[in-house]
């Protein structure tokens, strides 16, 4: 059975990625999880400098959801490659690192310094994070903005450039080809969407920051609309996410049109998730007489508008 | 290492309207467990085989310090128990849970309390369900023969458990009510910084605290008054439990003199009170 899919020049073992934000630097998980047995880990955003991000309270419970607004706490790029980077070579991860910026040369930068850096496999280039005021998400939400931010780190670096796309946005599709114009090697999406909880006791929101992203089984229904949308539009691969919870999940997005997915806000709640995802979907390959997982990605089956509709 | 255990709901005691005491099998996690060491627990059920995260409504687990480790007449490990409160979704949950359901149950995590020896005293500061962590510090205290203080302060009478409890370890108790209801009336620091003056500047003597944070920050302050050492069990909105998420950080005074968040998952939960910044 083959779980491998490719992303650019990049081959993952399996499509399982821990997304960024959800696994800290992934050595935190190197205890629970095998981390060479994932298809990557997605490190946490990281700027050029140390960053504190918001006070506490940072996240609230929401129906089958989480609202989250961190800030990208951080500790910059340099320390990471000093001092996360050799453990996670050391256990055989596949490394994404997830790159912020407040402006273009920021990006290029931290792009510049992770090319230099060993065994840093990929760039996520964080474009859609709805928690800061400044950089990120300017970008993010203006197509010559997504454009300039992957052309100009496509520039400066020979990795895999992945823009990390935000679903705050009326076409993320248009979004995606910006980023395939631009040179991206693939995209990822979605991020979380901007949303707000209060407290109606003492009229106050939940959590520091007013507003937050909505992330977790929630958002899923959505995320994979928008997977489904941008595989319509672009033809590098999409890795997508958005509340996956089981294997089933997983494959959804494949089917829709995801070569790769990553996992977040369900690793919060069983960390012991990874090797019973990859069970799940070596079943579903038996059961369907897959010999190939890539082989399912974007077959989703609109055609038969005549046919009854049965469902599964 | 912490582990993921699908715990029996062995008991569940109602102490009041809120609080309870939930026992859960879970001979690994209770085998492992230090004082001042927390579990994650799914409030509604376990995680299913295929990689689901269970059910989804309420999504998160949520932490407990562990308030007794269960143990078998001949010394063998049963499992661990959670003082609870019921506050929202998850603890409403519990508060209802039977035998006969499961939760899974993830730990021990955090970093707990260091101990201290004779001659050092141990005084305990407990507010409301911050008596957690207590009941397995004050076993392991008697066990080392060092003397120890419990100051415990409730909203009334009807909310200060497990008096008995402490009072066979040996443990003296100063207890405070704001209703003045039992013990003395106000809160707890109070007599603690009554105690702190009258003691000899060279008996030496290690605060203990957890509650509710505002009384974490007039224990640390007094404590650093009487230059006494001050260790609090401190949490924040949790998401994980594994350092994953960073949402429960709390900032404290670096090195460098400038202010950092630490997540209190990892970090913590027990924190040196005067690294803390309280406000």
């Amino acid at each position: 059975m083959d779980l491998s899919v490719r992303i650019g020049s990049l081959t993952l073992k399996n499509p399982l990625l821990a997304a960024s934000g959800c696994f800290g630097y992934g050595v935190e998980y190197a205890d629970v999880v095998d981390l060479s047995s994932l298809g990557g880990v997605v490190s946490k955003g990281l700027f050029l400098a140390e960053r504190e991000g918001h006070p506490a309270p940072r996240i609230v419970e929401t129906p089958a959801g989480m609202l989250n607004a961190i800030g990208l706490q951080g500790i910059g790029v340099r320390r990471f490659v000093e001092e996360k980077l050799p453990e996670l070579r050391a256990r055989k991860a596949t490394v994404f690192v997830n790159v912020c910026g407040t402006t273009l040369d920021e990006y290029v930068e931290v792009s510049r310094i992770l090319s230099d850096a060993e065994g840093v496999d990929a760039i996520e280039l964080n474009i859609s994070c709805p928690n800061i005021k400044e950089g990120g998400i300017q970008f993010g939400c203006s197509l010559s903005g997504t454009f300039d931010v992957v052309s100009a780190v496509r520039k400066v670096t020979r990795l895999p450039v992945i823009p990390k796309l935000t679903p705050n946005v009326t076409d993320v599709a248009s979004f995606a080809r910006a980023a395939e114009e631009g040179g991206a090697d693939a995209v990822s999406l979605v991020n979380t969407f901007l949303a707000m909880v209060i407290d109606v006791e003492t009229r106050r929101p939940k959590i520091s920051n007013i507003v937050g992203g909505l992330s977790g089984p929630a958002i899923r229904p959505i995320a994979v609309r928008m997977v489904y949308e941008c595989r319509q539009t672009v033809k590098i691969p999409i890795i997508g996410m958005g509340g996956i919870a089981d294997a089933r999940d997983a494959i959804e997005f494949m089917i829709a049109g995801a070569t790769a997915v990553q996992v977040g806000t369900a690793n919060f709640v069983d960390p012991f998730i990874w090797p019973k995802l990859l069970d799940g979907m070596r079943e579903y390959m038996n059961r369907h007489g897959l010999r190939r997982i890539s082989d399912i990605v974007g077959t989703v089956d609109v055609r038969a508008k005549d046919k009854e509709w049965i469902s599964s | 290492m912490p582990i993921d255990v699908a715990a029996d709901v062995i008991a569940n005691h109602p102490l009041s309207a809120d609080y309870h005491v939930l026992a859960l099998a879970a001979p690994a996690i209770a085998a492992s467990s230090a004082p001042g060491q927390f579990v994650m627990i799914k409030a509604n059920g376990v995680l299913d085989r295929a990689g689901g995260a269970g059910s989804h409504d309420p999504l998160l687990r949520r932490p407990f310090s562990v308030f007794e480790v269960l143990r078998r007449a001949d010394g063998a490990h049963i499992g661990i128990s959670i003082l609870s409160k019921r506050i929202g979704a998850s603890t409403r949950l519990l508060y209802d849970a039977r035998p006969g359901q499961r939760l899974a149950c993830l730990g021990p995590l955090g970093r707990p309390f260091t101990s201290v020896e004779t001659p050092a005293a141990a005084w305990m500061v407990a507010g409301g369900v911050g008596l957690a962590p207590f009941a397995t510090l004050a076993e392991s205290l008697h066990a080392r023969g060092v003397s120890s203080t419990l100051f415990y302060g409730a909203r009334s009478g009807a909310e200060l458990f497990y008096l008995d409890f402490f009072r066979e370890l040996d443990v003296e108790l100063v207890l405070t009510t704001e209703d003045g209801s039992a013990g003395e009336h106000g809160r707890v620091i109070a007599p603690l910084d009554r105690r702190l003056a009258a003691r000899p500047p060279l008996a030496p003597v290690m605060i203990y605290a957890c509650g509710p944070e505002g009384m974490l920050a007039a224990t640390a302050r007094i404590a650093m008054k009487y230059g006494r050492p001050c260790q609090v069990s401190v949490e924040r909105i949790m998401g994980c439990g594994l350092g994953g998420c960073y949402s429960c950080v709390i900032p404290i005074r670096g090195d460098d003199g400038g202010a950092h968040h630490v997540r209190s998952c990892l970090a913590g939960p027990v924190l040196p009170g005067d690294q803390i910044l309280w406000d």
